[in-house]
């Protein structure tokens, strides 16, 4: 604040005249220190990898016969054939397709439902549960699957009783006790997304429904819901792109238990198909993933805004 | 249902007035019930961990889980800090340099880039602008694959750099950055600035920065959280183990726990003094968040 004061008191018209021409070279250097170093990384780090990897997907190695010298040549669709031909790429994208339509609705609801109750005058104690249950988020997810994989063992979790009788590391159920890591993690973050929302909601809004005799119930599927829809929106393509991209927790929890596959998810098979090492079919992988991930949460985009201006 | 008629108690009628008496505390109590259950969900698991961290190799398996038994936290330390060599503080030490300095370098970029999108007109903005929102959505995990083909190409795998540098790149600190300057630094100002002959370099580093403070917490904690939080890179890019962050050697270790087990007690102590401080730190600065999470929701 002080130094819009001062700023304003020196004198405005000083240096008007002629300066119009110099501004703009001013902002030419300016714009060159202030825009160029990000976008010298952006370029290097994130479109340049992005280009390569499209390259190598659609190189191939040949081989002069059975012992000769590999060398690396455009071998066109060779690569994607393979992606295509790859039952395991294929039924690690069905997994977690099963597995984002199960768990990315319970955690979104479960973070709408707790948003709506700390938001209502129902719940004493607000900041206290808004620090609880954000509390998972600061832990990382190799940190995450590393506790609950403890916490699933047959023998070794505080809660034996129920992990030595159901087989929640087993093949059935590890996708799900998977799903209960991720939900532990993110819940707390979205609904603080969908909290903060509620809070840019003017009060007269439900000052206006309570005369018009609305209860809490009511107000908060009418009034509120239908008012943190775009927050709803950006959640669930952050999740979309979360289950798509799921690799950390599954990966950890390789080490607790056989039922996890070395190609459980989609990532998991670009991972290990680069330890082969395979670069260029891994590559082509990654490609198929990233369009796959960036064609539905397009999709998602489109259905979710027509819904919400219907 | 009952919920529904709750607020009936502000009615004028007495009947109506007895009936919101007699329910108001009834949907409190289901409230109560419902928050309480959750708390227990989201805490236990972090309980677990702090209690399990002070128990010995034989308690940890013999003792009740949720409670401690002897006090070994101790030795559990001085087990974890000296393993390997003292490998631990080191991870602990990449992890720092990884996530804090690459984050706070980042959020400079990041600032520095959105303030420019933000308040100068120039010639291919909006393109730039397009470029960098579809860099948000592109998920780091995608990028860990393409970054290593890259880094191997020059032959710099398994370095520093190989991991801090990419670390650098926050397209959706650029994206708050934008949005917080555009609503936050006056054009009126930075004329004034202009006036009084200050350069726009020089205007940027000491009114405007101060203007954006708070978004440039924000950006901070994020982009903290992502490069922290980020496993493939490191696991793809990184095979010595002197310089993995704190997350990638837990990983390693705790895959050892069945040939070493009594790595499992250092896993354990381990995981718990490197959420700790996060902990407390994401907690004492939740204001932020809700700040970045709310101008977040104005993309959708």
């Amino acid at each position: 604040m002080s130094t819009q004061t001062t700023a304003r008191g020196r004198n405005p018209g000083a240096r008007q005249t002629g300066s119009p021409p110099r501004r703009r070279t001013h902002h030419a250097r300016a714009l060159a220190v202030l825009v160029v170093p990000f976008f010298a990384l952006f370029t290097l780090f994130y479109l340049l990898p992005i280009g390569y990897a499209v390259f190598r997907s659609f190189r191939t190695v040949e081989r002069e016969g059975t012992f000769g010298p590999a060398t690396e040549v455009f071998g066109g669709l060779t690569q994607y054939e393979q992606v295509f031909a790859s039952d395991a790429f294929w039924a690690s994208l069905g997994r977690v397709a099963l597995f984002g339509i199960v768990q990315v609705p319970v955690m979104l609801g479960l973070a709408l439902v707790l948003a709506l109750l700390i938001d209502s005058p129902l719940v004493r104690g607000k900041r206290f549960y808004r620090l609880a249950f954000f509390a998972p988020y600061a832990v990382p997810g190799v940190i995450a699957a590393i506790m609950w994989g403890f916490l699933y063992s047959p023998s070794l979790s505080p809660f034996s009783a129920v992990t030595s009788n159901v087989p929640l590391l087993g093949g059935g159920m590890v996708l799900w006790a998977i799903a209960n890591v991720v939900t532990w993690v993110y819940v707390g973050y979205n609904m603080l997304i969908i909290y903060s929302a509620l809070q840019a909601i003017p009060g007269e809004i439900y000052e206006a429904a309570r005369i018009d005799g609305a209860g809490q119930l009511r107000i908060a599927w009418s009034v509120k819901v239908p008012l943190v829809v775009p927050a709803l929106v950006l959640t669930g393509v952050f999740s979309i792109i979360g289950t798509l991209q799921l690799l950390t927790e599954p990966q950890v929890f390789r080490s607790f238990t056989t039922s996890v596959s070395s190609t459980f998810t989609p990532n998991l098979v670009v991972y290990t198909t680069s330890t082969v090492p395979n670069f260029n079919l891994a590559a082509a992988f990654s490609v198929v993933l990233a369009l796959l991930t960036f064609v539905l949460s397009f999709v998602f985009l489109r259905l979710t805004q027509r819904k919400a201006f219907q | 249902m009952s919920i529904l008629t709750r607020t009936d108690g502000y009615g004028p009628t007495t009947a109506r007035e007895s009936r919101g008496v007699r329910e108001r505390p009834m949907s409190r109590l289901v409230a109560f019930v419902i928050m309480g259950a959750f708390t227990l969900y989201f805490l236990v698991p972090i309980w677990w961990l702090a209690v399990a961290s002070t128990k010995s190799r034989g308690q940890f398996t013999s003792s009740a889980g949720l409670w401690f038994a002897d006090f070994h936290l101790w030795d559990n330390l001085t087990f974890l800090f000296t393993y390997g060599g003292g490998v631990y503080l080191r991870w602990l030490g990449n992890a720092v340099i990884y996530a804090g300095v690459g984050a706070l370098l980042g959020t400079l970029l990041a600032s520095m880039c959105g303030y420019a999108l933000a308040k100068y007109l120039f010639r291919g903005r909006d393109l730039l602008f397009n470029i960098i929102l579809g860099g948000v959505l592109v998920p780091v995990t995608a990028l860990a694959l393409p970054l290593f083909l890259i880094f191997s190409a020059v032959d710099m795998t398994n370095t520093y750099w190989s991991v801090f540098l990419p670390s650098l790149v926050s397209p959706f600190g650029v994206y708050l950055a934008r949005i917080y300057a555009a609503a936050s630094v006056p054009d009126e100002l930075l004329e004034a600035a202009r006036l009084d002959g200050s350069g726009e370099v020089r205007t940027f580093f000491t009114v405007s920065v101060r203007l954006m403070a708070p978004a440039l917490v924000t950006i901070f904690l994020f982009q903290f959280v992502t490069i922290w939080n980020n496993f493939f890179l490191p696991l793809v890019m990184l095979s010595d183990d002197r310089l993995y962050p704190v997350t990638l050697g837990l990983y390693a270790w705790n895959s050892q726990t069945n040939a070493v087990p009594e790595l499992r007690t250092a896993v354990i102590v381990g995981a718990f003094v490197a959420i700790v401080p996060l902990i407390l730190a994401f907690l004492g600065l939740q204001r932020f968040w809700r700040g970045g999470l709310a101008a977040g929701g104005v993309k959708a």
